[in-house]
C-alpha cells in the first residue's frame, strides 16, 4: 500500500470511486448548499411578506439601480474562469504543469477582475448614493448575500494563488495528489460561479 | 476544502514513516505532539478536557442560578463576595440572571455536551472502532478543535465586555436579541462565537463522513459497523446540512445588529414607548424558523451519539448481541431524516396556523417512534442477560429509564393544545433536562468509565464510580423532577424570581427543592473528578481488552499508539458476537478469524 498511514488520500476507493478529498469537497458543498439555501429563503419570506408601502417597501426595479450590464459582465466573467479552472485541471492531468499555472493564473485574474467590478461600479457608488443595507431589506440582502459570495470569491483566490506559488511544489513530489487538490479546488470555484448564477436574476433581473 | 496531512508529498512522507517505525525518528516536540497535533486520539482528549470544563463551568452558572431561585435577592454566599463586580450588593441582578442563563444554555449545548459527544468520544473511538489510522483529514480535524477552542474563549469573554454576556436566551430569539442591547457587545460576541462553534462543527462533520465511508477495515461493511459509528454517522449529516442555516441565521442578525439592517425587525416596532430607528419590514419569525432548523436536529445530535454509546456499553455488559441491530439502524437513520422536518413545534405559539400547526405535529409525533424503537431495542437486550453492573453498564441501565422520562413529557409538548399551555414554562425545562442531563450526561459518564481505560490504559475505581453513579442518580432527579410540578402549576421559564406571583410563590419549595438537588449533584461530582484524575496516574493497569469485548477498539493497544493498530485488521463478522457456539471464549472479537457464526 502506498499510503500506509491513510489509504484513499490520492487513489480513490474501490467502492466509492472516491478519493476521500473529492468525498469531502462534495459534502462541503452541500453544506454551502444549505447555507446560500437558508439565504435565498429569507430572501424569498422577506420580499413576499414586505409592506406594500413605505420605506421598508420592497423597491421597483428601476429604484435598485442595479445595472443588468455590470452584473451581466461580471456573470461572464465568472463563467470564463470557471472555464479557464478545468483547463488548469486537464493540462495537469497531460502533465503539463506550465500551462496549468497560466490557466490557473488566468482564473485568478479573472475573479480580480470581479472583485474590482463588483467594489469599484457597484458597492462604492451604491454606498455613496444613500443605498447602505440598513435603507431597505431589498439593499440588506443585496449586500449580505453578495458580500458572502464575495468573500467566498476571495477565499478561492487565495487558495489558487496557494497552488500556483508554494502548494506547486507538491507536483514534483505527488502529482497525483495535485492533480486531485486542484480538481477539488476547481469544484468549489464552480459552485461558487453557481451561486452567482442564482444571485444575478433573484438580484439585477427582478 | 480540502486539507490533507501529508503536505509535501504523501508517499514519501508515509514510507518514511512506515519504515522507521520503532526506530524512533518520529520524535516531535511538545508542541506538536500534544498541542498541535493531528492524531484523532490526542484531538479527541483535548476536545474531552476542553469540553469537560466547559461542562462544568456552564453547570457552575446554573448553580449560581439556583441560588437566586431558591432565595431571590439574597446575597450570594461566598461567589458574590468573591465577584462584587459581576453581583452588586452580592445578589444577583436580573440582567445578570438573564446572562447566565442565556450562556449557561450556549455553554452546555455548543461547548459542552455536542464537543463531548462528538469531538471527543467520535474522535476518539469511531476511527479505532472502524480500524482506521486516523481520521481522513488529520489537519482539517486539528483545525476544528482550534476553530472550536476559538469560539469558546469569544463566549468567555463575551462576560467581560461592555454590557456583560448576551442576554437573550440561549435562543436569541429576535427582536429582543436585536435591540437589547444595540451599542452592548454581548450578543454580537455570542453571534461571532456561533459562527465559530459552527464552522468547526461543520469542519468536523465532513471529516467524520468521509472517514466513516472511506477508511472502514477490510471486511467491516456498513452493517458490520458498530450502532455507535452509525449514531456519528447519522449526527455528522445532521451537523452538516442543519448547522448552515443557523450560520445564515447568525449573519442575519450580526448585520442587523452591526450594520443597522432590519431582517428580524418589523416596520414601526416600539420599545418602552420608544420608536426604534429601524427601516423595518422584516420578519422576527424568520429568526426563528432559522434558528429551530437547525435546533431540532441539534437535539437529535445530542442524543444519538448518546445512544450509540450506552448501546456498546450494554451490548458488552449483557454479553449479547444487542436485539434488531439493523432495525435500530433504519430507526436511527429514519429519525436523522424526521428531525429536519419537526422543527416549528417550537413554535405552536406563534400563531402560524392549524395547518401548519397539525403537520409539525404529525411529524413530531411520528419522530418518537424511531426513538422508542431503539430505546426498546435496548431494553429487550437487557432480557435474559447476565448483566455486569460495573460502573459503565450502571450509567448506561440508568439512561434508559432516564431517557424515558424525558422523551414521554415531550409527547404533550409535541400537540398544540397541550403545548399552548406548557410552552416557556419549567415543564419544558424539565423535560428537555431530562433528555440532556440524566440522559445524554449520564450516557457521556458511561463513555468516559467504559473508554477511559483504552485512553489511558488504566481502570477507574470501581468503589468511586458507584458512590458518583449514586449520589448522581438521586440528586439529578431532585433536581429536575420538581420542574414538572412547577411548570404545571405555570411558572415562566424565564423569571428570575418567581414569588413575585402568587402561583409561583405557591410552589416556591420546589424550586428550593430544585436547587439543593443541583447543588448536591455538584457535590456528587467530587468522587468523579478525583476518579479521573487520580486513576489516569495511579489506576490499575490493564490490557488492551478489559471488558472482554468484540469491537475493533479493544484490538489496538491500550493507548493506541500513533497509527492505532499493530497490523491493519481485517474484520471477520459483526459487531456484537457474544456466547457464539463453540467458541472458547463468551465473546468473538470482530477481528479474530475463525469459523463464521
Amino acid at each position: 500500500m502506498s499510503t500506509a498511514v491513510l489509504p484513499y488520500t490520492v487513489e480513490p476507493h474501490p467502492i466509492t470511486r472516491l478519493y476521500s478529498g473529492k468525498l469531502g469537497i462534495w459534502l462541503f458543498l452541500a453544506s454551502e448548499v444549505m447555507l446560500f439555501g437558508a439565504l435565498f429563503s429569507s430572501y424569498v419570506l422577506l420580499r413576499v411578506g414586505a409592506p406594500v408601502a413605505g420605506p421598508a417597501a420592497w423597491p421597483a426595479h428601476a429604484e435598485t439601480g442595479l445595472s443588468w450590464k455590470i452584473g451581466g459582465f461580471n456573470t461572464l466573467v465568472l463563467i470564463i474562469s470557471s472555464v479557464t479552472m478545468v483547463m488548469a485541471w486537464a493540462a495537469l492531468k497531460t502533465h503539463n504543469i506550465g500551462r496549468a499555472k497560466a490557466y490557473l493564473a488566468t482564473t485568478v485574474f479573472l475573479a480580480l477582475v470581479f472583485i474590482v467590478v463588483k467594489l469599484t461600479l457597484e458597492y462604492i457608488p451604491k454606498i455613496q448614493a444613500g443605498h447602505t443595507p440598513s435603507h431597505n431589506n431589498f439593499f440588506a440582502l443585496y449586500f449580505t448575500l453578495t458580500g458572502l459570495h464575495a468573500l467566498h470569491i476571495i477565499g478561492g483566490i487565495i487558495v489558487i494563488t496557494y497552488f500556483i506559488g508554494p502548494g506547486s511544489a507538491l507536483w514534483k513530489t505527488d502529482p497525483e495528489y495535485f492533480t486531485n487538490r486542484v480538481e477539488c479546488t476547481g469544484l468549489y470555484w464552480h459552485f461558487v460561479d453557481l451561486v452567482w448564477i442564482f444571485l444575478f436574476p433573484v438580484l439585477y433581473l427582478t | 476544502m480540502a486539507q490533507h496531512q501529508h503536505k509535501g508529498g504523501g508517499h514519501g512522507h508515509d514510507h518514511h514513516h512506515h519504515d522507521d517505525h520503532g526506530a524512533g525518528h518520529h520524535e516531535l516536540s511538545y508542541w506538536r505532539k500534544y498541542i498541535f497535533s493531528v492524531d484523532h486520539k490526542i484531538i479527541g482528549i483535548q476536545y474531552g478536557l476542553t469540553a469537560l470544563c466547559f461542562l462544568f463551568f456552564g453547570f457552575s452558572l446554573m448553580m449560581i442560578m439556583r441560588w437566586q431561585l431558591a432565595y431571590p435577592n439574597k446575597p450570594i454566599p461566598v461567589i458574590g463576595s468573591l465577584f462584587p463586580s459581576f453581583f452588586p450588593g452580592g445578589a444577583m441582578a436580573p440582567e445578570m440572571y438573564n446572562a447566565f442563563g442565556a450562556m449557561h444554555g450556549t455553554i452546555m449545548v455548543f461547548l459542552g455536551v455536542v464537543p463531548m459527544l462528538v469531538g471527543a468520544f467520535g474522535n476518539y473511538v469511531m476511527p479505532l472502532q472502524i480500524g482506521a489510522p486516523d481520521m481522513a483529514f488529520p489537519k482539517l480535524n486539528m483545525m476544528s478543535y482550534w476553530v472550536y477552542f476559538c469560539g469558546g474563549v469569544t463566549m468567555l469573554a463575551s462576560f467581560f465586555v461592555k454590557g456583560g454576556a448576551a442576554q437573550s436566551g440561549w435562543t436569541s430569539y429576535a427582536p429582543l436579541s436585536v435591540i437589547t442591547q444595540p451599542h452592548q457587545w454581548g450578543q454580537t460576541m455570542w453571534l461571532i462565537g456561533m459562527v465559530f462553534l459552527i464552522t468547526s462543527s461543520l469542519l468536523g462533520s465532513i471529516n467524520f463522513i468521509t472517514t466513516i465511508v472511506q477508511l472502514r477495515a477490510k471486511g467491516l461493511t456498513m452493517f458490520r459497523l458498530p450502532f455507535f459509528v452509525w449514531a456519528q454517522f447519522v449526527t455528522s449529516f445532521l451537523l452538516l446540512l442543519a448547522f448552515p442555516p443557523l450560520e445564515a441565521a447568525g449573519i442575519l442578525q450580526l448585520m442587523d445588529r452591526v450594520a443597522g439592517t432590519s431582517f428580524f425587525m418589523p416596520e414601526g416596532l416600539v420599545v418602552s414607548g420608544q420608536m426604534q430607528s429601524y427601516t423595518g419590514g422584516g420578519n422576527p419569525l424568520l429568526w426563528q424558523h432559522l434558528f429551530w432548523f437547525l435546533a431540532h436536529p441539534e437535539v437529535y445530535v445530542l442524543i444519538l451519539p448518546a445512544m450509540g454509546m450506552v448501546a456498546e456499553i450494554i451490548a458488552s455488559n449483557t454479553r449479547k448481541a444487542l436485539w434488531g441491530y439493523r432495525t435500530m439502524v433504519y430507526s436511527i437513520i429514519f429519525l436523522g431524516f424526521m428531525s429536519f422536518i419537526v422543527w416549528a413545534h417550537h413554535m405552536f405559539i406563534t400563531g402560524m396556523g392549524q395547518k401548519m400547526a397539525a403537520f409539525f405535529a404529525t411529524t413530531t409525533m411520528i419522530i418518537s417512534i424511531p426513538s422508542v424503537v431503539i430505546l426498546t431495542a435496548m431494553v429487550i437486550t437487557l432480557h435474559g442477560a447476565s448483566i455486569r453492573f460495573n460502573v459503565p453498564m450502571l450509567f448506561a441501565l440508568a439512561f434508559l429509564p432516564m431517557f424515558a422520562i424525558g422523551g414521554l413529557t415531550g409527547l404533550p409538548l409535541g400537540l398544540p393544545v397541550s403545548d399552548i399551555q406548557l410552552h416557556d414554562t419549567y415543564y419544558v425545562i424539565g423535560h428537555f433536562h431530562y433528555v440532556v442531563a440524566p440522559g445524554t450526561i449520564f450516557a457521556i459518564f458511561a463513555g468516559i468509565y467504559f473508554w477511559f481505560p483504552k485512553a489511558t490504559g488504566r481502570m477507574m475505581n470501581e468503589a468511586l464510580g458507584k458512590v458518583h453513579f449514586v449520589l448522581s442518580f438521586i440528586f439529578i432527579n431532585v433536581a429536575f423532577m420538581p420542574m414538572f410540578f412547577q411548570g404545571l402549576a405555570g411558572v415562566s421559564r424565564r423569571l428570575a424570581d418567581q414569588t413575585g406571583y402568587a402561583h409561583g410563590n405557591a410552589v416556591q419549595g420546589l424550586t428550593r427543592m430544585s436547587s439543593w438537588g443541583a447543588w448536591m449533584l455538584g457535590l456528587s461530582q467530587v468522587p468523579f473528578i478525583i476518579n479521573f484524575f487520580v486513576s489516569m496516574f495511579a489506576g490499575r493497569k490493564v490490557s488492551e481488552n478489559p471488558w472482554e469485548s468484540t469491537t475493533l477498539e479493544w484490538s489496538a493497544p491500550s493507548p493506541p499508539p500513533h497509527g492505532n493498530f499493530k497490523s491493519t485488521p481485517v474484520v471477520h463478522r459483526g459487531p456484537y458476537e457474544y456466547g457464539v457456539p463453540g467458541i472458547a471464549k463468551d465473546y468473538f472479537p470482530q477481528h479474530q478469524a475463525g469459523a463464521e457464526a
